[in-house]
């Protein structure tokens, strides 16, 4: 009844390929472009949002949802399982460090994108292999780009700038002269810059390149015969996608954390990043953001259940127990989306938004 | 060049403890054409378990049968959820499954026993054994014999129960293509079963070898992710090819940490057999002894 | 059948062509050519090497012997990206959609080589990427409109009937504009209401865009009906060639193939 297409006509193939055809969507999403860069600010301003909230929820989402665009591209929209993505987001993370600490008057914003640039480089190199490689043997070939990635940045040491633990500190993030230290900004900063991230991938897929990247998913040996050509079409999922990853890995490192290491860009990280991908939705630009919010969102939900049980039914858990069941819920939510909805929650969106231009009519 | 020596049986026992791993992951493959990621999260999910009930006072000729009931009772479980409403699905749904199967079964080993490293002692010490000490001058330890004794013996008789037996064969036929194993009277469901509840005898093994090591702790996960390159090289399907494939792993990863190491920093064992896998697979995209993938169009 | 039609000079010939794969001959000593703007059919048992022989053509299989003559150019083998752009296109037996994208976006696909975009352009889109993208979409609603498939243009490939999935594979085929058509069994697994329709849409791009077709085919009808010329394969070998008239009335082909009326 109120979410009908009835009306909207378009008279041009403009307005067809638009990102969001239909009149209520695009007031939607105007409205959480809203919330997200106007609304928010100033909620935290009323005191009604605390920083707790931007540190601990909003700007990790945000950084994970660009991770898991980038993951996306290459695994959901080109077919090639990786495994490797936190080893990208290293790269990205103290390609930028060291660009800054080593050039005078880097702008940031420069530093990131040679950042990325060099996650690209690194992703080509170690994304050769799908070339003659497929399904999990390259998942397993991945493997040997995560580990020996990290093992290089803590073994050489001039990427750590020689720190005897082996951690940075992230320079602080710098435009025009104003530094961005409180959270809120830091939120801005990073919301402003994915957004515009998350525009262009968005525009990648429903053009060549993104029909490029499914063909040879779907079908490669007939996308040959069309004539793209594999090995430029891999490598190009391959690069953009560790570009992606490498940003999100420097504003993790400047925007997040603060201080990083090698070892916290982890296989656990990269499995993490994978599940936002599968339950978000392979191949879908919300299911990306979709599946970030999810994986955020899950253990403090679950901290605060835990926490309320303990105090109203008085359940006494060992310490460490809210790590170990929030490995068995992940664990067993991949298992049930695979099952009941493979094609995550992007899809479960769409089927929700199928219903509501039928309400009230069942079908 | 006795050194060498040294280091090439200790790899090239380590080696066999891999393929012992990845003996599990070829088993359930073979059978269901599922790569089971959780391999590892059942060797330590396994170990676990027996040292767990052992620690609490049961002596472990006790506790070890009874985690084998265990981890045939989860085998079933898991054939039935996880396995069987996912069966028409594209591998790689099933292996993100198993990824997700992973996760589940470390968190559950970790709520039920906790998160710390637990001793295990199988009554035979890491020790050089003092024969070849005495005759040959060569320090190899008593435990990485026995470990691999035991292993090979196990991987035989597994090799042997796939080829000789009934069931070997019902497997074998399982795994080549499911509708003609149906139509010729083969339970499916048991066959899953039984190859599930195998791999988890595998990892019951192999979790407490690799236990005793290097004691039973959330580390002895990365040992199956280790039987990759073990799989990568010798191929999914093939248990000779595990076996080969394990010895190059193990002997190649020792040599390579004790000679390469120490020019590069060290630490090379992390990484080195998954790039040995990787050049590998450059070369030959199906492994040692893996069936060629024919693509017709 | 019409003779309106000019048939033109040889495009695409074949000479002792010989291929196998590993102890199994597929083609033997295989000769016959191609003339621009005509309908070629070959036709055969089933394992005849008819497939191969298309795979040839565009470069999937390399012929360990024999020589291609393309356009004059004389070839040990052909390369499928330099087929596409020169101007082959295909389909296939078993159909090579790719099921994760809509109609119109598989055709799309079809114009791949000749866009000009690269993928920064493509990312900005506003501007030259859009531009390029409507020129396309343009054509490929023509050749939507040509196989009548406007109501599923959206519909995501997977999950439409067998028959119009051919249909749109014929449309990803035809959006490369190509020269030289290969339909591998473009009517396997049509009622005869399709099997027309399917008739009607090769006809009129042969006559109106002068597309040269080289189809495989098992409906006799059909293939007697509207090719210009017919060769026969049998085991690899090549056991007829000539008008359909000839080889329908050869003994050899009754033999192997079509048997006889009772």
């Amino acid at each position: 009844m109120f979410y009908r297409e009835a009306g909207q006509f378009k008279s041009s193939y403009a307005e067809d390929s638009r990102i969001f055809p239909i009149r209520q969507d695009r007031y939607g999403f105007a409205f959480i472009i809203a919330l997200a860069f106007l609304g928010v600010p100033l909620l935290a301003y009323l005191g009604v949002v605390s920083n707790y909230t931007f540190t601990a929820i909003l700007t990790p989402f945000l950084i994970f949802a660009l991770a898991t665009l980038g993951l996306n591209i290459l695994t959901g929209y080109a077919g090639q399982l990786s495994l490797g993505t936190a080893a990208f987001m290293a790269v990205g993370a103290f390609a930028s460090y060291n660009f800054m600490l080593r050039i005078d008057g880097m702008p940031i914003l420069l530093a990131f994108t040679l950042g990325g640039l060099c996650a690209a480089a690194v992703g080509i190199v170690f994304g050769l292999p799908s070339l003659r490689i497929r399904g999990f043997y390259l998942a397993a070939a991945t493997l040997a780009t995560q580990f020996f990635i990290v093992w290089c940045l803590t073994k050489v040491g001039w990427f750590t700038n020689y720190s005897s633990s082996g951690v940075i500190s992230a320079q602080k993030i710098q435009m025009f002269g104003y530094t961005f230290n409180s959270s809120m900004s830091k939120y801005l900063f990073v919301l402003s810059v994915v957004s515009v991230m998350a525009l262009l991938a968005k525009n990648m897929v429903r053009t060549n390149i993104g029909r490029s990247w499914m063909a040879i998913r779907d079908m490669d040996m007939a996308a040959e015969v069309i004539g793209f050509r594999p090995m430029r079409t891999k490598l190009m999922a391959f690069a953009v996608s560790s570009f992606y990853c490498g940003v999100a890995g420097a504003l993790f490192a400047f925007a997040y954390l603060g201080t990083v290491e090698p070892e916290g860009f982890n296989l656990d990280l990269s499995f993490r990043i994978l599940f936002m991908v599968i339950i978000g939705g392979a191949g879908s630009i919300l299911g990306s953001f979709l599946g970030s919010a999810f994986i955020v969102l899950t253990p403090i939900f679950l901290n605060i259940f835990l926490q309320f049980l303990e105090t109203t039914i008085h359940l006494d858990l060992p310490s460490g127990i809210s790590s170990s069941i929030e490995l068995m819920v992940f664990g067993s939510l991949i298992i049930f989306f695979l099952i009941v909805e493979p094609h995550g929650l992007a899809r479960l969106w769409q089927i929700g938004k199928e219903k509501m231009r039928l309400w009230p009519f069942p079908h | 060049m006795q050194f060498f020596f040294e280091v090439l049986i200790a790899g090239l026992l380590s080696g066999v403890m891999y393929s012992l791993v990845a003996l599990g992951f070829v088993l359930i493959y073979k059978a269901s054409g599922v790569f089971n990621f959780a391999q590892g999260a059942m060797v330590y999910f396994a170990a676990l378990t027996a040292v767990g009930m052992h620690d609490m006072g049961l002596s472990l000729w006790l506790s070890v049968p009874l985690t084998m009931v265990v981890m045939v009772a989860l085998g079933l479980v898991i054939e039935k959820i996880v396995l069987r409403p996912l069966v028409a699905q594209p591998e790689i749904t099933l292996f993100m499954a198993t990824i997700g199967l992973t996760f589940f079964i470390e968190g559950l080993a970790q709520a039920i026993w906790g998160a710390n490293v637990r001793a295990l002692n199988l009554g035979i010490e890491d020790v050089p054994l003092e024969w070849l000490l005495e005759n040959a001058n060569m320090a190899i330890s008593q435990f990485d014999l026995a470990a691999a004794g035991i292993a090979a013996v196990l991987v035989a008789a597994l090799a042997l129960f796939f080829s000789r037996t009934k069931v070997g064969r019902a497997l074998r036929a399982v795994a080549d293509d499911h509708q003609a194993a149906l139509s010729v009277g083969i339970p499916l469901q048991h066959i899953w079963g039984i190859v599930w509840s195998v791999a988890g005898f595998v990892a019951l093994v192999a979790g407490l070898l690799w236990g005793s090591r290097n004691g039973v702790q959330f580390a002895l996960t990365f040992v199956a992710l280790k039987a990759l390159p073990v799989l990568i090289l010798g191929g999914f399907t093939s248990v000779p090819g595990a076996i080969v494939g394990g010895l190059i792993i193990g002997a190649s990863e020792k040599l390579a940490e004790v000679f390469l190491g120490p020019y590069v920093g060290g630490g090379i064992e992390g990484w080195f057999p998954y790039v040995l896998a990787l050049l590998f697979l450059l070369v030959r995209p199906e492994g040692l002894f893996g069936e060629k993938i024919i693509r017709r169009i | 059948m019409d003779s309106e039609r000019k048939i033109g000079d040889v495009v695409l010939s074949f000479e002792n062509i010989s291929l196998s794969f590993g102890g199994v001959k597929a083609l033997t000593n295989i000769g016959f050519d191609v003339r621009e703007h005509e309908i070629r059919a070959i036709i055969g048992p089933n394992g005849a090497g008819k497939s191969s022989m298309l795979n040839v053509i565009n470069g999937v299989y390399h012929p360990q012997e024999g020589e291609i003559i393309f356009r004059g150019k004389h070839r040990r083998d052909m390369n499928t990206y330099e087929s596409a752009k020169s101007g082959i296109a295909r389909t296939f037996q078993n159909i090579a959609l790719f099921k994760g994208m809509s109609v119109l976006d598989n055709i799309m696909t079809g114009r791949n080589l000749k866009m000009k975009s690269n993928f920064l352009l493509d990312a900005i889109y506003w501007g030259p990427a859009q531009r390029e993208e409507i020129e396309h979409r343009k054509k490929v609603e023509e050749i939507i409109d040509f196989l009548e498939i406007q109501h599923i243009r959206k519909t995501p490939v997977g999950r439409l009937a067998y028959g119009l999935q051919k249909r749109v594979e014929l449309g990803r085929a035809l959006a490369a504009e190509p020269s030289i058509l290969l339909l591998d069994e473009p009517m396997a697994g049509m009622n005869v209401e399709e099997k027309q329709d399917m008739c009607r849409f090769i006809l009129d791009v042969n006559d109106q865009l002068g597309t040269t077709i080289v189809l495989i085919e098992h409906d006799m009808g059909v293939v007697m009906d509207i090719s210009d010329r017919v060769v026969v394969l049998d085991y690899g070998k090549k056991i007829a060639d000539g008008t359909p008239d000839e080889v329908r009335a050869n003994q050899d082909v009754i033999d192997a193939y079509l048997g006889v009326a009772h």
